[in-house]
């Protein structure tokens, strides 16, 4: 089952380069961009099919495979979801044929390679998601990176290039650091079990000396903050969201950026989590630095599309900030507002790119008035934008607020300067909402622009209705996900009995650790 | 049941945002006008079906985290009833004014107001009724929300849409404050329930509760100024008006900008147990109504020396609160609601005559012209004055004699001068407006011309081009201006209120007149009915219900009764309570006596008076300079900082400058290794492959 959706996108990938044939043919477009929606969507219904499939009560991974691959290196191929992966595996279904589908205007060139790439890179996040062994997880992980460097490197605006290395540098720096943790894991474990492994659920119960969990932490964990990306490794995402085509900044801020926090959660945190009870405060700080530092910058951004992408830096601080709390609030509130995140912010990214579509630019003072000129387009910018802002009623409301409970009783300090967020968001957002659609149209070029297109009332309204669904009937997601979230807290907090929820003055923790193994 | 008196205005609301474009304005106005008359019918059938204790519903389990599960339940005990009643009722006869007032706008335009007010309406019943924090939350941020829409109704204008952009951001300072509070009370109390939060906190000794609960009183209280526009928060109200009159009328006067007394009410419980916190409110009520009173006084915008006169109202509900002399801020609340609503709608049948016109100066001696108008505000003036037996008199001077009796003498006196200059300022206005001379003109009334609703929709959003065009009538005031006045038709006839208009303002004055006298108070042989109605709601609940389905445990009196000890203080000192009254009876008369020698008889005399105080003068038509001061102290820091500080500075040349410089010095180290680079994805991933499989090999069989 879980083979099946995970490489029903790369069947679809290989189908629409044959389809497609070599160099550009115009004439086949069509039926490329026909054959990759249907994969799309073809995954996402396998993903809903999951969820219909998944017992909620349970906290196990469900649907496991297992296969040896390289038995002699203890490297399995071993896939499973819980209720963590569950939703992210459906994100990811949903995002991608949005995602495809955002740039059927925008992007003519070589459409069967466009079409291959997002299609891969699927294949590749959801990979990551479901994989339970390091090693596969590793290698979906740099999978991952080499179609989005295309992406943002062949489709990109003008900058593309430099984006594109920058993005792909920066990973690639945390990646290595993770690379060598795993190999040193498997080691470690062969130490002390006699036999290597590189099975997540092996690795949970390993036992490590302070000092090398410490250092594999942090080899995860900047690993996983750049992705995120955390304050102050957030400077590629800018370039890297500025540059890239629709399609690639959908899929970047709807899912890549969760694969860090996702990662914090599976593999930082329950793996060594002496350390990550000693480095969540500071991981929270940066996390509260990041939601006050780029909502601050987000707000005098002239460009949309970088407003947007800093906010995300603003955003992913919540998600970093309810994790660390480490208790049953934050952590779903943090798993929720990924979710929330990608529909949100993947929604406000089409909505620029169908203004960049028809203006050619993104830039805020090119624009203004257009509620007059486009209602129906900016009705949907305005839902996706409270949304984004978390209004209750609507999606972003309960993660952030789940979040700030989360976080409020572990330490009240943080949830205390995390809700500043809650009013910049309003600023930067309806500042910008304001200046692009209130007043009167000053560019003439504004003033005959078509309203929503079929093709792009397709696209909002998933979006819209799983906004409002998500805020109003915040239950269907919550529940599922309990068990795994209780049971990764417990992984966590019942080898430090102190973290449990009132987290201890690092110092003391340190000490505590070290009389622990010594 | 509950559910529905929400519901009705929602479903008005998707069925206009939805197809209201293609509706007639007859259908879509219709529709949402009906939804509230429906809400509140059923409001009234749920008021008098009320149980002893509240009825509650609980529809689904909204949140449900770990021990945190919210359910999505509605309560109405008698604070709610009461404020169901004003919201549904004021909100049926603002609708019904509104299909008027707002005719002149195009049938996409006239569906997409009224689903924002429809839903407006939805949110706020939501507010009153959610029987938790986070329930009422949703109705809090969704009533901002949509004071945000309306304000920026005409959003062609910059100055409307700043001002609902500013509403919405000071809004959300103060929910900041909310937020906080909901956490620090559910760590604390275990639970977000208004009871179960109320019932745990009562059973506790005052000095168990000191620290926590004055913490999330101030916090809750910061959420109240935001959105009741109180000190420090009050700044976006005055702009607010740049919305159409109806929804100042119905938002920013009688319904949403009292959710923060409400806020209080419904925690009084919480309030009582923190004496400081009251202190504070109490204070910043006094210091808010002096402060706009004073503003209003000299402000020659109609509907802002009304919007600075809501503020001040607002101040006085806060100084009642305070005082824990709770039931007398809901009653004034209530009837400010009849008598604000009712001067506005005025306020808007004036403008609506005038084709626009907004400033006092250019207005004068409409009595005449416009009787119904007149009759009617004058009756919602006097009222407002606090000229007894109308409504205003019994509920302020019950806050009056309330914050007399727990010995806050200072603010006793602050109140009294504050009602000083409520009964100037509102007098003024009158007279400006209606008596006197005519410094107007009238709108060109040729007969091919539509409506003169017309001219109130036109003139009020198509500021700019009016200005561009307009004679000399326009003064510059912070409102557009009408439409160009033909001369030849100096004295031409102004239309009166039409019909949907006139039924509302009548109705209104009718209510600002009796709505009083179901709290006259014990002196003067009455039975103060509402506060003995209200009471059970600011005592915590003798259970807190394990089962939060149907609650109907009555209520227990004593035991957990709030501090304020007014029973025997009612039923003591009858002499001083009638000597109070007769004193503010005579402020009220006296302020409306310079009212009428400063603006009636004698004009000139204000004029030299404002020239030989030009100082004081200036200060308070720059209203304090308090926005210019915001400005300079807190929105360009941050903007700069932002800019140069974090964006240029931290993230560009700092963090960026730092990876550049890796690059750099690697790129100078692998030149070295250049020839490596051979472009081919293929063999990058070879080599990737292979640099794994070494490190792996290395690893395990060294």
């Amino acid at each position: 089952m879980l083979s099946l959706i995970v490489f029903l996108p790369l069947i679809g990938a290989i189908l629409v380069l044959l389809a497609g044939g070599r160099g550009d043919r115009p004439e086949r477009e069509s039926a490329v961009r026909a054959i990759a929606l249907v994969f799309s969507l073809l995954t996402f219904a396998a993903t809903l099919y999951l969820w219909a499939r998944f017992s909620p009560a349970s906290a196990d991974f469900q649907f496991v495979e297992r296969h040896a691959w390289l038995p002699q290196f203890g490297i399995s191929y071993h896939l499973g979801v819980d209720g963590i992966s569950l939703f992210l595996l459906v994100l990811t279904g949903f995002l991608t044929p949005l995602a495809l589908l955002s740039s059927w205007q925008s992007v003519h060139r070589n459409v069967p390679l466009f079409s291959f790439f997002l299609l891969a890179l699927e294949t590749a996040m959801l990979g990551v998601f479901v994989s339970l062994d390091l090693f596969l997880f590793y290698v979906f992980w740099d999978a991952m990176l080499i179609p989005m460097y295309f992406l943002i490197g062949i489709w990109g605006y003008e900058r593309r290039i430099y984006a594109a290395v920058k993005f792909i540098l920066y990973t690639m720096a945390g990646s290595v650091l993770m690379l060598i943790a795993i190999i040193g894991l498997a080691y470690v474990r062969s130490a002390s079990a006699g036999q290597p492994s590189f099975d997540l659920l092996d690795l949970y119960g390993l036992r490590l000396s302070w000092q090398m969990e410490q250092w594999f932490f942090l080899a995860f964990t900047v690993a996983f903050a750049i992705k995120v990306p955390l304050f102050p490794f957030h400077t590629w995402l800018p370039d890297a969201h500025v540059e890239a085509p629709t399609a690639g900044s959908v899929i970047l801020a709807g899912v890549l950026l969760k694969m860090g926090t996702y990662g914090l959660l599976r593999f930082s945190f329950p793996l060594f989590p002496h350390a990550a009870a000693w480095f969540a405060p500071v991981l929270a700080i940066l996390a509260v630095i990041g939601i006050i530092y780029g909502a601050l910058v987000a707000m005098v951004q002239p460009d949309m599309k970088k407003l947007v992408a800093y906010s995300s830096v603003s955003h992913l601080g919540f998600v970093v900030l309810g994790l660390c709390a480490l208790n049953i609030n934050g952590v779903q509130g943090a798993v929720y507002q990924m979710l929330n995140h990608g529909v949100s912010t993947g929604g406000l990214f089409i909505l620029v790119g169908m203004l960049s579509d028809r203006r050619h630019t993104r830039l805020i003072s090119e624009f203004g008035g257009l509620k007059g000129v486009m209602p129906r387009l900016v009705a949907a910018f305005l839902v996706v934008t409270l949304s984004s802002i978390a209004l209750p009623g609507l999606n972003g409301f309960i993660g952030e607020f789940l979040i700030l409970l989360g976080a409020w009783r572990w330490h009240p300090r943080f949830a205390a300067f995390a809700a500043i967020g809650v009013i910049l968001s309003a600023v930067y957002m309806l500042w910008m909402f304001q200046r692009v659609h209130y007043g009167d149209v000053t560019n003439e070029k504004n003033r005959r622009l078509p309203d929503l297109s079929p093709r792009e009332w397709a696209l909002m309204v998933p979006t819209i209705a799983i906004a409002v669904l998500m805020g109003i009937f915040p239950g269907i997601f919550l529940k599922p996900m309990e068990a795994s979230v209780v049971r990764t807290i417990d992984r966590i907090t019942s080898a430090v009995p102190a973290a449990a929820s009132k987290a201890p003055a690092p110092a003391e923790t340190l000490a505590q650790r070290q009389a622990h193994h010594e | 049941m509950l559910l529905l008196i929400p519901l009705l205005p929602f479903l008005g609301f998707l069925i206009n945002a939805f197809l209201g474009r293609r509706l007639p304005k007859s259908v879509s106005g219709g529709i949402a006008c009906l939804a509230m008359i429906a809400a509140f019918v059923i409001s009234v059938l749920a008021f008098l079906g009320m149980q002893p204790g509240g009825t509650q519903q609980t529809v689904f389990n909204w949140i449900p985290s770990g021990d945190l599960q919210i359910p999505f339940a509605l309560r109405v005990d008698p604070l709610a009833g009461v404020m169901i009643l004003i919201v549904t009722g004021i909100g049926s006869l603002i609708h019904i004014y509104s299909t008027a007032y707002m005719h002149d706008e195009t049938d996409g335009e006239f569906a997409r107001y009224f689903s924002y007010l429809n839903l407006f309406a939805a949110f706020m019943l939501v507010l009153v009724l959610g029987s938790t924090f986070p329930v009422m939350f949703v109705g809090w941020e969704g009533v901002g929300l949509c004071s945000y829409l309306l304000i920026g109704f005409w959003f062609r204008k910059k100055s409307a849409a700043d001002a609902g952009k500013k509403a919405f951001v000071v809004n959300r300072i103060g929910d900041f404050g909310f937020i906080l509070g909901m956490l620090l009370i559910f760590a604390t109390y275990g639970s977000l329930d208004f009871q179960v939060v109320a019932s745990r906190v009562a059973g506790l000794a005052p000095e168990q509760t000191a620290g926590v609960i004055t913490g999330a009183t101030l916090l809750l209280f910061l959420g109240a100024t935001g959105k009741s526009a109180q000190i420090p928060l009050y700044v976006w109200l005055p702009d607010a008006m740049e919305g159409p009159t109806p929804v100042s009328a119905l938002i920013h006067a009688a319904t949403m900008v009292t959710a923060g007394v409400y806020l209080i009410g419904r925690n009084a419980v919480l309030f009582s147990h923190a004496p400081i916190t009251l202190a504070v409110v109490a204070g910043i009520g006094t210091a808010t109504a002096l402060m706009a009173g004073t503003i209003g006084l000299v402000q020659n915008d109609i509907k802002r020396v009304l919007a600075y006169s809501t503020v001040s109202q607002l101040g006085y509900m806060f100084l009642a609160m305070g005082v824990s002399a709770y039931a007398a801020g809901i009653f004034h609340l209530y009837t400010h609601a009849f008598f604000k609503a009712l001067l506005f709608l005025g306020s808007g049948a004036v403008i609506h005559a005038l084709a626009g016109e907004q400033d006092l100066r250019n207005m004068g001696g409409l009595r005449r012209a416009l009787p119904i108008t007149y009759w009617t505000f004058l009756i919602g003036a006097i009222a407002i004055a606090g000229v007894p037996p109308l409504a205003g008199f019994f509920s302020k001077d019950e806050i009056l004699y309330r914050t007399f009796a727990s010995q806050h003498v200072l603010l006793w006196i602050i109140g009294l001068v504050t009602s000083l200059l409520t009964a100037t300022y509102m007098f003024r206005l009158v007279f400006l407006a209606f008596h006197g001379e005519r410094r107007h003109e009238a709108p060109p009334a040729h007969p091919e011309e539509e409506e003169p609703a017309a001219h109130a929709g036109a003139g009020d959003r198509a500021g700019a081009q009016a200005a561009a065009h307009g004679p000399a009538t326009h003064h510059g005031t912070s409102d557009p201006g009408p439409r160009t006045p033909s001369r030849g038709h100096a004295h031409a006839h102004l239309h009166d209120a039409p019909p949907a208009m006139a039924l509302a303002l009548i109705v209104l004055a009718i209510g600002s007149v009796i709505a009083g006298f179901i709290g006259v108070p014990h002196a003067l042989g009455g039975s103060n009915r509402i506060e003995a109605f209200l009471e059970p709601s600011f005592q915590a609940h003798a259970t807190a219900p394990a089962n939060p389905e149907f609650q109907t445990t009555p209520f227990v009196h004593p035991a957990a009764e709030p501090a304020a000890g007014h029973d025997e203080t009612a039923a003591g000192d009858t002499g001083t309570e009638l000597t109070l009254m007769a004193l503010s009876v005579g402020i009220a008369f006296a302020g409306i006596g310079i009212a009428a020698y400063f603006w009636l008889r004698n004009r000139a005399a204000a004029a030299s008076m404002a020239r030989s105080l030009s100082g004081p003068y200036k200060l308070l038509l720059n209203k304090y300079y308090v926005d210019e001061i915001y400005d300079a102290l807190i929105v360009h820091p941050i903007v700069r900082l932002s800019t140069l500080g974090l964006w240029k500075g931290a993230d560009a040349a700092l963090i960026d400058g730092a990876v550049n410089g890796v690059g750099e010095t690697v790129r100078g180290a692998s030149s070295v290794l250049r020839r490596l680079q051979t472009g081919s994805v293929r063999a990058y991933a070879a080599s990737l492959f292979f640099g794994v499989v070494m490190i792996l090999g290395w690893y395990l069989w060294r």
